[in-house]
């Protein structure tokens, strides 16, 4: 049972997550993680301001307990599944990533450089994560779907439109990655 | 209690997506510089898994726990607003390193600073909501 504490490979990873996905479509539902942000918005009264978000929320309700499970996971994974010896980068991108001045994982998720609590709320930490979420909730419904959506939902249905938005995906990541985030660090 | 599935559903997502590193800021960096297989492995094989699935329902024409056959709707035609919000949202991808199923799995581990970035992504959003009628879809 040693394995459960240490990360799992990418291919054990992917079968899971596909699974996760068949499951719900055997439960009647779909696997769509951002629609949870515009049943959010309508639970908040986001109805008042556009007919975007005038619809029946209480049949979304099943996703909104699966973001709720998520959450548990989440804590249950980091908190008593995990012995710290993850996220093993490629040496070249801890590199990187040290002349940007972001601290290497060393066992750690996230970097401190952005979510460390000194950091996020600085003028300039608030401007990187409200942003950063500000892009991806709009983007996710603007493309209708998100990496669950469209990367493994709707390509695993063969869907065009879900290869046209994550092409999107990438280009907007690559610019990001490439061509922002050294101006911004 | 039919609801209790759906939180089993999404623990064990939650569980998996964490020891997987899909969470990672660094993992999403690193695959936006092509230095890790890790992620792109992860993709691959979870939409090898949902296409071999996916092909089984709709051969055996299988019925789902509601008792009706699995159908799947197409997605709506176009290219713009596929293009235009993959775009926007990759560039919050590789900035926030999340995507919506991280960051409630982030902040559920107690990763708070994570809540800027859900209280931002329901502000894009909503915003989305506003400006709807008038962007090219």
């Amino acid at each position: 049972m040693d394995f459960i504490f240490k990360p799992f490979p990418w291919y054990l990873s992917g079968v899971l997550i596909g699974a996760v996905m068949l499951l719900l479509i055997y439960m009647g539902k779909n696997f769509g993680m951002s629609s949870n942000l515009r049943t959010l918005c309508s639970v908040f009264g986001g109805g008042k301001y556009s007919g975007f978000f005038r619809f029946d929320w209480k049949a979304q309700r099943w996703n909104l307990l699966v973001v709720l499970g998520a959450m548990i996971g989440g804590f249950i994974a980091v908190h008593f599944l995990s012995d710290g010896s993850g996220v093993n980068l490629n040496p070249e991108t801890v590199a990187q990533l040290g002349r940007m001045n972001i601290d290497a994982p060393e066992g750690k998720l996230l970097p401190d450089a952005i979510f460390g609590m000194e950091n996020a709320f600085t003028p300039k930490g608030l401007l990187i994560l409200l942003g950063g979420g500000f892009l991806v909730g709009f983007g996710a419904r603007y493309a209708g779907g998100c990496t669950s959506g469209h990367a493994i939902s709707g390509i695993s249905n063969l869907q065009l439109p879900s290869v046209i938005a994550v092409i999107g995906f990438f280009l907007g990541g690559l610019l990001m990655s490439h061509f922002i985030l050294p101006l911004i660090f | 209690m039919k609801f209790i599935k759906f939180l089993l559903v999404g623990i064990f997502f939650g569980i998996v997506l964490t020891k997987s590193e899909a969470v990672s800021w660094y993992r999403i960096y690193e695959m936006f510089h092509f230095q890790s297989f890790h992620m792109y492995g992860i993709i691959m094989v979870a939409i090898g898994t949902g296409v071999m699935g996916i092909q089984v329902y709709k051969r055996k024409k299988m019925k789902n726990t509601e008792g009706e056959i699995i159908r799947i709707p197409d997605k709506d035609k176009g290219i713009t607003r596929y293009l235009l919000g993959g775009i926007l949202f990759g560039l919050g991808w590789a900035l926030a390193g999340a995507c919506p199923g991280p960051m409630y799995i982030l902040f559920g581990a107690g990763f708070w600073s994570m809540g800027i970035v859900i209280v931002g992504a329901l502000a894009g959003t909503f915003a989305y909501g506003l400006l709807k009628d008038k962007l090219p879809h």
